[in-house]
């Protein structure tokens, strides 16, 4: 299915090329295991994002509250922004994807997911702001939390530490119950769109013949 | 406690391990929006056989660490309220994100434009984190503050006694989404070659 006037990534070639490109889930758990001894052996520093993550916004909040301001808050002077190897790791973590996504090929402009497009529509303005919107509750969370999937879900959960393990499962349930909500099924809505993944196992592509002309305008015309 | 390098050099070595942590995420398929919430919504089991395996094979590489001196534990001090509270709102960000914050990262160098708008959500979220921390920290992280516990700790269960636990579940786990479960069709494009 090639589209010329459809950059957004909402394509499913897009989709399948990545997923094509992907090694065995356990594998990569196997390997991010391993890495998980060096950051215990070698470097005594665990796996982590968000920490470095909320470091950096401090930066963003130089503007409008000044040198000061950011200075006198209890949190940041607690964390404050520094080049400490959990920022390099945050750096080095958008290198290697860029790496990865380079070597295979299958870097893409995406605007609305497919999954997101076949519940709410192609939308690039809504996607774009309901992704800003989860970004700003889940960084909340994960500062409240003290962690994130990484430095919870998988460091801490490792540790078998009493803090991570009451993270992890209570954010599965969380997301579920959201997802539950966030993708009921919808009256109506749903019957043309959902036909959109409608999945031929035998030659193992994705059949849009039927649906493709129907939504096109609503997909792709973003 | 010493380690093999420096502090100066393991500083560097941060952005290797980063790297390596970023192909990982991407081949895994984790920095796929479509993976991640096809997990919350039972179509695709990626995510939980990438955590659970690292969990398992980098806690048992660990445990064998700290025990032969060549570790320390570094573990979240478990004040339940604001753990639990935090990581609630954190699955609900988490399906609205689509990714998490280290995903959302690797995404953003994928090409995915909603993945940056998602990121300077999580830049303002931290500024609101900062500016309400005082308040916070007197009154959510004081609340059933247990300290930096472990499970052994609080169970008597020996660390081997855990991993065993954990990989019968795993084991089990795998073995019911790898026979039992098939990929639904909407989910057919996160799946993909993906199991």
């Amino acid at each position: 299915m090639k589209k010329p006037n459809c950059p957004s990534g909402t394509g499913d070639d897009a989709d399948r090329a990545e997923a094509k490109a992907r090694w065995h889930p356990y594998l990569v758990g196997i390997g991010i295991g391993v890495l998980s001894w060096f950051a215990f052996g070698l470097v005594n520093q665990p796996l982590g994002i968000t920490t470095s993550l909320s470091a950096a916004s401090s930066v963003c909040a130089l503007p409008i509250m000044g040198s000061d301001g950011v200075a006198q808050n209890a949190y940041w002077a607690k964390t404050p922004f520094q080049w400490d190897g959990g920022m390099l790791f945050l750096v080095g973590t958008f290198l290697g994807s860029l790496l990865s996504v380079l070597v295979s090929r299958t870097f893409r402009w995406e605007k609305v997911p497919a999954t997101w497009a076949q519940q709410f529509g192609g939308s690039a303005p809504k996607r774009l702001l309901a992704a800003f919107l989860g970004g700003i509750i889940i960084m909340y969370g994960a500062r409240m939390a003290g962690g994130c999937t990484s430095g919870h879900g998988i460091s801490g959960s490792l540790q078998l530490a009493l803090s991570s393990w009451t993270f992890f499962l209570t954010m599965f349930g969380s997301g579920i119950l959201t997802a539950l909500i966030l993708f009921r099924k919808r009256a109506g809505a749903s019957s043309s769109l959902s036909d959109l993944a409608l999945f031929d196992r035998k030659s193992g592509v994705l059949d849009h013949r039927n649906t493709l002309a129907k939504n096109k305008n609503r997909l792709y015309a973003i | 406690m010493n380690f093999p390098v420096s502090a100066e050099t393991a500083r560097w070595l941060a952005i290797p391990m980063g790297i390596a942590f970023g192909v990982l995420l991407h081949r895994g398929g984790v920095a796929n929006y479509n993976v991640i919430v096809n997990q919350f919504r039972f179509k695709d089991f990626t995510v939980l056989k990438v955590m659970f395996t690292a969990i398992i094979v980098g806690g048992i590489g660990v445990l064998l660490l700290k025990t032969t001196g060549h570790a320390q534990y570094h573990i979240k001090p478990a004040n339940m309220l604001g753990v639990s509270l935090g990581a609630a709102l954190f699955g609900v960000g988490m399906v609205l994100y689509g990714y998490c914050p280290g995903t959302g990262v690797a995404a953003i160098a994928t090409g995915s434009l909603h993945a940056l708008t998602g990121f300077v959500g999580m830049l303002l979220g931290g500024v609101l984190y900062a500016l309400s921390f005082a308040w916070v920290e007197a009154h959510i992280q004081k609340v059933a503050a247990l300290g930096k516990v472990r499970l052994p700790d609080i169970t008597g269960v020996p660390d081997w006694g855990w991993f065993v636990i954990l990989a019968a579940i795993a084991a089990v786990v795998f073995w019911l989404i790898e026979t039992k479960f098939k990929p639904a069709e909407s989910a057919a494009v996160s799946t993909g070659s993906g199991n």
